[in-house]
């Protein structure tokens, strides 16, 4: 074992990752801990763009982007949070072209701008150019953007290093901590992939930049390796993880693979059609159409296919129509998205509709913070030292439903804010101490694992887990379809607990990381369920065909899920629910997903109706 | 040593999709913590389905049958970098590589990327490709003050370097060099790629110290210009053209 001592460790080299670590960086003595390499992140995945009023191609403004990412988040949006990032928004796109992003341009030269799905001038009127973008390419140009700014401030990474365990000075998850009580982050726990080696990192600030967890789905836009760490560290240490019953399906995944084809697509003149050819999206929102926003789409989809209307042999998808563009468009504003079709479908976008259907997309809950980045243990007290940013992190900026473009403006504003917190704190704070032994949870899970001799496959489970939450836990829901999911889930984490690996060795284990990255995705889940369960409304991307409407008199809160001894009362818990819909109790002995409630912050825009 | 994928694990197949088959790689393994310090071969056969890329061939090796085959991978799409192998001999992305495209008539063999420290199986150690590509100062320089709004750039003047912004670090041409593999020492194309988007960019002033830098003995004079690396990108950057160009503008200093 190693130990380690930086003023700040931030865990996670994506987008929010490293633009948190430019700030610390310079300010006091940083470490950033990242189980890929920062280019491999993917944020790098990112292709449609990053929004933003700079209002260089047509009228815009800050508030009615505020306005519409309240709206399109079918308003549990934290509205102050929302106000900070459009507001933000303008600084954070011109900080990345000073730091050389290379954006498409005007003809005058300036940053170009186009449309994105929910984005829209004055309060809905008409679609506005809001998403600043580089080809279909803007989470890459990001990535190396802010990783070519961390080799020239020397940032000091710790590559192929996972993060297993966080260190604070009290156990939260045994829900003795009374509230109000000083609670402090004392540093984390990291795996070395290459030798196998523990490693302590000694802290005074944490920044948790782990990204998303869309790996507890089986379709999905995301890495293998989103599952859902830092939330589930988190959680595992007793900390609340918020509103995980929102995750997002983006309509236009490649059919039958998940991979995304951006909604620049759309943005950009294509239009979605059933079997017969129907421009559907005129029916379900008249007026922005196939820009509506995410939720709605994916559902609208999922409705064509359900009712018939789907094309191909089975009926089970839609299809994506870009033939009426010319080609010479699609190569300049759409070059990658449209390979993918052509490598992974074979299917030439100048001449045939592309076949797509919703696929797993983006996390809108998460880890709480407040817009500081400082992570929430309750629905006031802030954990000291500890911040979150990007993904894994719930400011809440997108409420139940996030607008395109907005989380990789989310990664910059928030993971700046959280970077810049972090330094300010560590310089003055003094140092904890680590606990005794702060190794020991890490160590015996992990020889636990290898030791086992034999048992199920992890990628049996893995497989299982995933196939259930997308055929109960996806685009429609219904209370029976989740309690049917989380009988699956909580089965699975009992077969797992007896599951093995094969590859005892010590260097670049990956069959053991695997399994590591399964429990998490196992536990996220579970929350998921859960919190699906308990809000029985529908609401942005949570659906329930048993509650079709949206109900704010009895769900306009955020989901608080905390993981504690099966009866603890929490602050401000959730209603318990009616008789008959009561959410199945874990195992005797199990700690239990406890829910509790977070009132949402509204300053301007009072609730309406959400249409487009 | 051969072992067959359970035929019971196949999916469903879909109408109007190509029909399964069966793959069989050839995987040249490094394990020292079980199976001495030499690298072996090792095949294994399964069923593969339409669109399945070699990265699901590996997946479901060390899902189904071994566990401690290791290789990188993330994003599975051919963005993020991670798995450049060489594939038939050639330098590709396991995730972009289908599998009906690779002739599965005969054994597919996979072995890591050359040139590099092999670690385990398919794992080379990336540490020496980055120190290059840190080398070439890669990030946007200027001087004076900044200005309180964007740079001004013309579409022509972002076209003049688009091609080389594409790189995601994956390290296939420069693994593909034969001027690497016998002089560890050299940039390598990946390195003059990352150059040259700067270099041509028109809102960078550090031209001059990369052109100096790549001036030096290990530095863009010793490319053949072989093609191999234009070959095996998997963004499709014309390598070789950027490094000519960056060659042409250090006679030249024009850029
Ligand atoms: C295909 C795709 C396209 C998208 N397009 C857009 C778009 O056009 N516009 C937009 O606004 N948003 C888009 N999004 C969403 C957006 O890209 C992501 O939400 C955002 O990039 C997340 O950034 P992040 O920094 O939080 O996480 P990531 O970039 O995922 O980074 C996570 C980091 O955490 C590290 N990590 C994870 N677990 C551990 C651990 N246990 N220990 C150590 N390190 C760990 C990883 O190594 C990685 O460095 C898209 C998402 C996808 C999947
Ligand atoms: S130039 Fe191409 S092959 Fe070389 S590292 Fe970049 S993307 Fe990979
Ligand atoms: S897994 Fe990301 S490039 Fe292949």
């Amino acid at each position: 074992m190693q130990t380690h001592q930086f003023d700040v460790v931030i865990v996670g080299a994506g987008g929010a990752g490293m633009r948190a670590a430019l700030e610390s960086s310079g300010r006091t003595r940083t470490a950033v801990i990242s189980k890929l390499y920062p280019t491999r992140s993917h944020t790098g995945a990112a292709q449609g763009g990053m929004c933003a009023a700079l209002g260089n191609v047509e009228d815009d403004n800050p508030e009615w982007h505020t306005f519409d990412t309240v709206k399109g988040g079918d308003y549990l949006v934290d509205q102050d949070a929302a106000t900070i990032m459009a507001n933000e928004a303008i600084d954070a796109v011109l900080d990345l072209e000073r730091m050389g992003l290379p954006f498409n341009r005007t003809p005058e030269g300036r940053i170009d701008q186009r449309r994105f799905g929910g984005h829209t001038r004055n309060h809905g009127e008409a679609a506005v150019r809001r998403a600043c973008y580089a080809a279909d390419r803007t989470g890459h140009m990001i990535l190396q953007t802010l990783y070519q700014q961390c080799v020239k401030q020397e940032v000091a990474f710790f590559n192929e290093f996972y993060c297993l365990d966080l260190l604070l000075d009290h156990d939260l998850s045994s829900g003795e901590v009374s509230d109000g009580q000083e609670v402090r982050v004392a540093g984390v726990v990291a795996y070395e992939l290459a030798t196998g080696e523990i490693h302590v990192f000694r802290a005074k600030s944490v920044v948790l930049a782990t990204g998303g967890a869309g790996k507890i789905y089986k379709t999905t836009s995301n890495a293998h390796t989103l599952t859902g760490d830092g939330m589930a560290i988190a959680y595992r240490r007793g900390l609340p993880l918020e509103d995980m019953e929102f995750f997002q399906f983006h309509p236009t995944g490649l059919a039958g693979l998940g991979i995304l084809l951006s909604e620049a697509a759309r943005g950009e003149g294509g239009i979605l059609r059933n079997a017969d050819g129907e421009r559907f999206m005129e029916r379900y929102a008249p007026t922005i159409k196939d820009l509506a926003p995410r939720d709605i789409v994916a559902r609208s989809m999922a409705n064509e296919v359900r009712e018939g209307r789907g094309a191909g042999p089975n009926k089970d998808y839609v299809l994506l129509d870009l033939t009426h563009l010319d080609p010479a468009h699609i190569d300049a504003k759409l070059p990658d998205i449209t390979e993918f079709a052509r490598t992974y479908l074979g299917i030439e976008p100048y001449t045939e509709p592309v076949p797509v259907y919703p696929t797993a997309h983006y996390a809108m809950g998460g880890v709480p913070t407040n817009v500081e980045g400082e992570v929430l243990r309750n629905t006031t007290d802030v954990v000291r030292g500890l911040y979150a940013a990007g993904e894994v992190a719930c400011v809440s900026v997108h409420g139940s439903n996030r607008l395109g473009t907005n989380s990789l403006l989310d990664i910059n504003v928030f993971g700046k804010r959280a970077g810049i917190s972090a330094a300010e704190f560590a310089a003055t704070a003094p140092w904890v101490d680590l606990p005794e032994n702060p190794s020991s949870l890490v160590v015996d899970e992990l020889e636990e694992m290898r030791a086992r001799p034999q048992g199920e496959r992890i990628s049996d489970i893995r497989r299982e887990l995933q196939q259930t939450m997308d055929t109960n836990a996806q685009v429609f829901r219904t209370a029976e379809s989740l309690t049917t999911c989380l009988a699956d889930v909580r089965a699975l984490r009992e077969r797992y607990s007896r599951a093995s690996v094969q590859d005892k060795g010590r260097a670049f284990n990956t069959d053991l990381l695997e399994a590591l990255e399964l429990g998490f995705l196992i536990d996220i889940a579970e929350v998921v369920v859960v919190g699906a369960l308990n809000r029985r409304e529908s609401r942005g991307g949570h659906f329930r065909e048993d509650y079709p409407n949206r109900d704010d008199a009895g769900f306009m809160e955020h989901t608080m899920a905390y993981r504690r001894p099966a009866g603890t009362v929490v602050d401000s818990p959730a209603a318990p629910a009616p008789a008959g819909e009561e959410i199945p109790d874990p195992a005797p002995g199990e700690l239990a997903v406890v829910l509790g409630t977070k009132p949402v912050v509204t300053t301007v825009y009072q609730p309406m109706e959400r249409k487009y | 040593m051969t072992a067959v994928a359970e035929r019971s694990a196949a999916a469903e197949p879909k109408a109007g999709e190509i029909p399964s088959f069966d793959v069989t790689l050839k995987i040249r393994r490094y394990t020292p913590e079980t199976h001495g310090d030499e690298p072996y071969w090792e095949e294994h056969t399964v069923t593969a389905h339409g669109t399945d890329r070699l990265l699901d061939a590996l997946h479901k090796i060390k899902w189904e049958i071994d566990g401690s085959l290791t290789f990188r991978r993330s994003c599975a799409h051919g963005v993020c970098g991670s798995d450049a192998m060489r594939i038939n001999g050639r330098n590709r992305l396991a995730c972009k590589a289908l599998l009906k495209d690779l002739n599965p008539d005969k054994p597919i063999t996979v072995e890591p990327i050359k040139g590099l420290p092999v670690i385990k199986d398919l794992v080379v150690d990336m540490e020496p490709f980055f120190a290059s590509y840190r080398e070439i100062m890669p990030f946007l320089i200027t001087s004076g003050t900044e200005p309180s709004r964007e740079r001004i750039q013309s579409p022509e003047q972002r076209a003049r370097f688009d091609d080389t912004t594409k790189c995601i670090l994956c390290a296939a041409c420069t693994s593909s060099c034969p001027v690497f593999w016998t002089d560890g020492q050299y940039f390598g194309p990946a390195a003059i790629v990352n150059a040259h988007r700067f270099i041509f960019d028109s809102r960078d002033e550090g031209g001059a110290a990369r052109l100096e830098i790549l001036n030096d003995k290990e530095g863009v004079w010793r490319c053949r210009t072989t093609f191999n690396c234009t070959e095996a990108c998997p963004r499709g950057i014309e390598v070789t053209k950027a490094i000519q160009e960056v060659k042409r503008a250090m006679i030249t200093r024009a850029f």
